[in-house]
């Protein structure tokens, strides 16, 4: 039953796609009823591989297999360990929720359902798969859709800002790929597999030699979508130019492809040559902390200011991979968790209220509490999530980074404990701003959402953040039997 | 019973999650919810009292919050001595204030929301006083600091309020960093040894043991560890220079300063000091500093007060004053003083707040040189504000005298710099009291009296809680408030040194008194011979402007120019660079394909040619 559920996961999505090419452009109601539909099935199935996700043997569960090439050892193979688990459910929540925000859309709603469900699926196809094939096909899937997303339902220097992230991200995936094919040849199985590669690797590294070279390509490439400093530049452009479902996938679970890839390949498949690099990435993490955290201090565009934000949080979680051990791995999987939806709740945020303003400048708001509360108390908790306030699982998933780091990073440990000082100060400059003090103008249809289902995405994701940050033991413990494993094969 | 205390913390979260999903249109019923709920809370206080009695050995329960290897942190909850008796502030003072803010808030547009947070402060600053851990301590700290940034805030339409709010959470932030970096110091040192725990009773008793293998590294940690915990003290306690916060809080509801100042908040540092003693004491050095630091502010917050007119920031800078009179005591390794002050300046200290509440209610003005024979006009708020002023003062036999007292022994057994310091700084509290009850609470110059008009409309919610406060002032010294903290060392001392304190405090309120009521002028040319000094205390010693320089040229100037450093070298340079040197080179190539078989044969010839020469130069 379970492995069926997770092979469905990415499947519902797609196959919504499909059929909504064959209804007419017209009934906008229908395209919108389908795309919630789907990715409320898949969100409902993950929900329950959640529940039913068995804690003990820690590894990897729910395994489907079907042959593809087997010449070439390609199969299309999908399961879920304790990491893919939490990140698909991340996915689960951010796509629902985006489904609703995605309800904004007013134009060719059907083209824009379908590449919205077609990306929804890859996700949950990076996430789910087992085969370095089809794991790399979903990569590559998803960044294709992303493309006439921003490109046309985008606003504001959306070509170039589509066309750069479109490059940005192809590259990296490029230079992945030649790490990834390198990797094949270099297993010598003749198979795309990744558990038996795992297994392969543990009886018979490859050399050290190898691994120094081979490792930049993998760290690097996917360090592009990881935003990882200097090569984030795509991002907060990018997010400031798609439409909020789309920077809301981004910028939650999008984005964290990237780390995600680099412990499922580089940290399982070559830890020596990670050993080497990581220290690089450390520093270079350091320096995504703080530079974007100041960058994001002299922001005056809402969604400028989330996206530099969104790219020094992403400074933690590759903090947290490049201390190669379990506490920091384990605080920085539920920190990728924790950040996707809280990234995702201020993109909506930021969405909402460009709708009922129709401006996302900070020196032009003001007052917006008096007229929106609900969407101001929704703010000021997100923007006390991302400070790292207890309450939220952020705070948990910090602290287990700066508790791993403590030991060999020390000095970027200390840097990263003050850069959430400067996240308070970029944020709060922002809430008293925005929502507080004296009205700036009448802001005549600024008003709350009024139904509760209007509401949900934000109660949904606040609510999620909420949940973990009470009781963090409940992605903890599902994520650190597989940690502990992953690290404990190297 | 110890799910009593487990109650004590939760009834005030749940009327907090209560009141916004039940009452958010229903004021009253809001407010008699985190007032009820609050009275249970100190109500369980007394029986959890009455059935420990002051317990020999901590009790101690806990469940498993984060359990990963390496690595576990509990939600537990401590009690001893020290957390009953802060229970019974937080709780019994916080109730009081509660009740007072029915009244007060009851015209505000956002009573629920007001209460709400108000209970949510309650339940974090509970937790402070019952957490078992750092980790715990930690969360509730910062949950403390926003509440304290929601209610400070509370009328965010004001822009002073929601900056205030603001500076409040941030300046104390800056001092919650430095708490975490300590933590994970002595975290990751106790994990080196194979002990890593965030538990109190195990790191004190780790630490016996180390201390009494007197470990040279060891030492050197612990004095790093213990300074770095002892800024987040300084945040939330406003020792210098981390004060600049609690005077612009003034800008929420009177009440929420009383209650920041007497029972939450800036009790938090000093109950961290007396938590952790075990930690600080290990380090002679660690001591040092702390009552220095505390030392300083007592006296530079004092020298402030000296000169300030709104009624609010007198208290604040005396709330600042004492605060640091509070962790010198510390500093001078007597804990049992330390908190005996802070029990008894909770009492009057809430009193002169939410005194000064009702004149700002009744007035509306905060500016002492408006305001005149009060004592007379709203006789209930004057005479327990009265109250309040001789305890703070240290008037025999009124609260404050006992506990200062015992401060001032300390710190003549210890250092005589300190002590002198101490006692300017009670000459300085009688000065600035006494001005500020002549100007505001005594009639007019010749005592002629306009309107004879008592304050009749305020309800006894609010004068209720002053008298009880009031009553407490007066005798507060006489409870047995020192039993529950253990005495370090015993500073016994000459008699002269009570008396020279008792002088220094009632000649000062007195002639203040005399020379405010009756030589008005003579007071006007003092001040202005001292001109260039007022200045200086106006301007509260210029520490905000050097914070806004800092601010405005060192982050945002940086901010700037990461801000420039991305628009021109990451994106323009680098990224645009590389786009339009791949066009550019694509132009150059693209006229290589001209179309024509000439052309292209000539190139494939040259290729080859220099291939040829290329692999006769190899095979040499």
């Amino acid at each position: 039953m379970e492995p069926l559920v997770l092979l469905l996961l990415p499947l519902v999505p797609l196959v919504a796609a499909l059929t909504l090419i064959f209804i007419p452009r017209e009934k906008t109601e229908l395209f919108r009823k389908i795309t919630l539909a789907a990715t409320s099935i898949s969100f409902a199935g993950t929900v329950f591989l959640f529940v039913r996700f068995p804690l003990d043997p820690a590894g990897t569960h729910f395994i489907f297999r079907m042959d593809w090439v087997p010449a070439l050892g390609i199969s299309y193979q999908t399961g879920v360990d304790g990491i893919g688990l939490t990140l698909t459910l991340l996915h689960a929540l951010v796509s629902t929720s985006g489904a609703f925000i995605s309800l904004w859309i007013k134009e060719r709603v059907k083209e824009y359902s379908i590449f919205y469900l077609v990306l929804v699926a890859s996700i949950y196809g990076v996430f789910t798969s087992l085969d370095l094939f089809f794991l790399y096909l979903f990569y590559e899937m998803s960044v294709i859709p992303m493309y006439p997303l921003i490109g046309i339902w985008g606003s504001q220097n959306k070509v170039y800002a589509t066309t750069k992230l479109t490059i940005y991200i192809t590259t990296g995936a490029v230079l992945a790929l030649a790490g990834i094919l390198s990797l094949y040849g270099a297993a010598g199985l003749q198979t795309f597999d990744l558990l038996a590669i795992r297994e392969a690797l543990n009886v018979q590294p490859v050399g050290i030699e190898y691994e120094r070279w081979i490792t930049p390509f993998l760290l690097f490439g996917f360090g592009v979508i990881a935003s990882l400093w200097p090569l984030h530049s795509w991002s907060p452009i990018g997010y400031a130019a798609a439409p909020s479902a789309v920077s809301m996938l981004h910028a939650g679970v999008l984005k964290k492809m990237g780390p995600y890839l680099m412990i499922r390949l580089v940290l399982t498949f070559l830890p020596n040559g990670a050993r080497l690099w990581l220290p690089l990435i450390a520093l270079l993490a350091t320096v995504n902390i703080l530079y974007a955290a100041f960058a994001a201090i002299h922001q005056k565009d809402l969604k400028f200011l989330i996206g530099f934000s969104s790219v020094s949080h992403m400074g933690y979680v590759l903090l947290g991979i490049a201390c190669f051990n379990e506490t920091a791995l384990t605080g920085t999987i539920l920190l990728m968790f924790s950040h996707g939806v809280m990234a995702a709740c201020a993109f909506a945020l930021v969405g909402f209220i460009y709708e009922k303003t129709h401006t996302r400048m900070i020196p032009d708001l003001g007052g917006l509490g008096r007229k929106m509360p609900f969407i101001s108390v929704c703010f000021v908790m997100t923007a006390m999530a991302s400070a790292g306030l207890p309450g939220f699982s952020n705070f948990v998933s910090e602290l287990l980074i700066f508790i791993g780091a403590w030991r060999d990073y020390r000095w970027p440990a200390v840097l990263a404990v003050l850069g959430i000082l400067f996240t308070s100060v970029y944020l709060l400059r922002a809430v008293r701003k925005v929502f507080f003090g004296p009205l700036t103008r009448d802001w005549k249809g600024a008003e709350d959402p009024k139904t509760l289902l209007a509401r949900l995405p934000f109660l949904l994701l606040l609510g999620s953040l909420l949940l973990f940050g009470f009781w963090p033991e409940g992605l903890l413990r599902v994520i650190q039997p597989s940690a502990a494993l992953l690290l404990g094969g190297s | 019973m110890i799910l009593m205390a487990w109650a004590i913390l939760w009834i005030p979260f749940l009327a907090a999650v209560a009141i916004p999903v039940f009452f958010l249109e229903r004021p009253k019923a809001a407010g008699w919810t985190a007032t009820g709920a609050l009275f249970t809370s100190f109500a369980l206080s007394i029986a959890l009292l009455a059935q420990l009695g002051i317990p020999a050995k901590p009790v101690e329960s806990s469940v498993p919050w984060i359990l990963l290897p390496g690595v576990t942190v509990e939600f537990g909850i401590l009690i001893n001595g020290l957390t009953l008796l802060m229970l019974l502030i937080v709780t019994g003072v916080g109730s009081l204030i509660f009740l007072y803010s029915q009244e007060y808030m009851a015209h505000d547009k956002g009573t629920p929301r007001y209460f709400a947070c108000l209970s949510f402060f309650a339940f974090s600053m509970i937790g402070i006083v019952l957490a078992n851990n750092f980790v715990e301590m930690f969360i509730f700290w910062e949950l403390v600091g926003l509440s304290s940034y929601l209610l400070i805030g509370h009328w965010f339409e004001k822009p002073e309020a929601s900056e205030a709010g603001k500076k409040a959470f941030l300046t104390t932030r800056v001092g919650d960093a430095g708490f975490l970096l300590g933590i994970l110091l002595l975290f990751g040192w106790l994990q080196a040894g194979g002990e890593g725990t965030f538990n109190f009773l195990a790191i004190e008793n780790l630490l016996d043991g180390i201390r009494r293998a007197g470990n040279g590294e060891a030492a050197f940690l612990l004095t790093v560890a213990g300074l770095l915990i002892f800024l987040g003290v300084m945040g939330k306690s406003g020792q210098f220079p981390l004060h600049v916060w609690l005077p612009d809080a003034m800008e929420g509801p009177t009440p929420v300063s009383a209650l920041i100042h007497a029972a939450t908040m800036v009790a938090a540092g000093v109950f961290l000091l007396a938590r952790l003693f075990f930690l600080f004491s290990v380090s002679p050095f660690v001591l040092a500093v702390v009552a220095a630091i505390g030392t300083f502010t007592a006296f530079f917050s004092a020298s402030i007060a000296l000169v300030q007119t709104d009624i609010k920031r007198i208290l604040a800078y005396s709330t600042l004053s004492q605060l640091g009179t509070m962790v010198a005591a510390l500093g001078l390794a007597n804990p049992q003083a330390g908190i005996f002050h802070l029990g008894t300046h909770a009492f009057f200290k809430a009193l002169l707040f939410l005194g000064a509440g009702s004149v700002i209610h009744k007035l509306h003005t905060q500016d002492i040189r408006q305001m005149s024979g009060i004592l007379r006009k709203m006789p209930v708020t004057g005479w327990t504000f009265l109250a309040g002023t001789l305890a703070l003062v240290g008037i025999f036999p009124f609260a404050g005298f006992w506990s200062k007292e015992e401060i001032l022994m300390t710190a003549w057994h210890q250092n005589l710099l300190i002590f002198s310091f101490l006692l300017l700084t009670v000459l300085f509290t009688a000065v600035y009291m006494g001005r500020l009850f002549a100007v505001a609470f005594l009639p007019p110059e010749g005592g002629k009296t306009e309107s004879k008009k008592k304050e009749g409309d305020l309800s006894w919610l609010m004068k209720g809680p002053l008298v009880v406060l009031g009553i407490f002032s007066l005798l507060g010294g006489i409870l047995p408030l020192k039993q529950f903290v253990p005495l370090e060392h015993d500073f016994h001392g000459p008699f002269f040194v009570t008396l020279l304190g008792l002088l220094a405090g009632t000649a000062g309120f007195l002639v203040t008194v005399y020379l405010y009521h009756f030589q008005p002028k003579r007071i006007r040319q003092m001040a202005a011979s001292l001109g260039p000094v007022t200045k200086v205390l106006e301007k509260k010693y210029y520490v905000d402007e050097v914070y806004n320089a800092l601010i405005r040229h060192g982050q945002d100037r940086f901010a700037r120019f990461c801000d420039l450093f991305e628009q021109i070298v990451v994106v323009e340079f680098y990224v645009n660079g590389t786009a339009r040197a791949t066009r550019w080179a694509g132009d150059r190539l693209r006229k290589l394909q001209t179309g024509r078989v000439q052309f292209y044969v000539l190139l494939f010839s040259a290729g080859v040619t220099l291939l040829a020469y290329g692999m006769i130069l190899w095979n040499r």
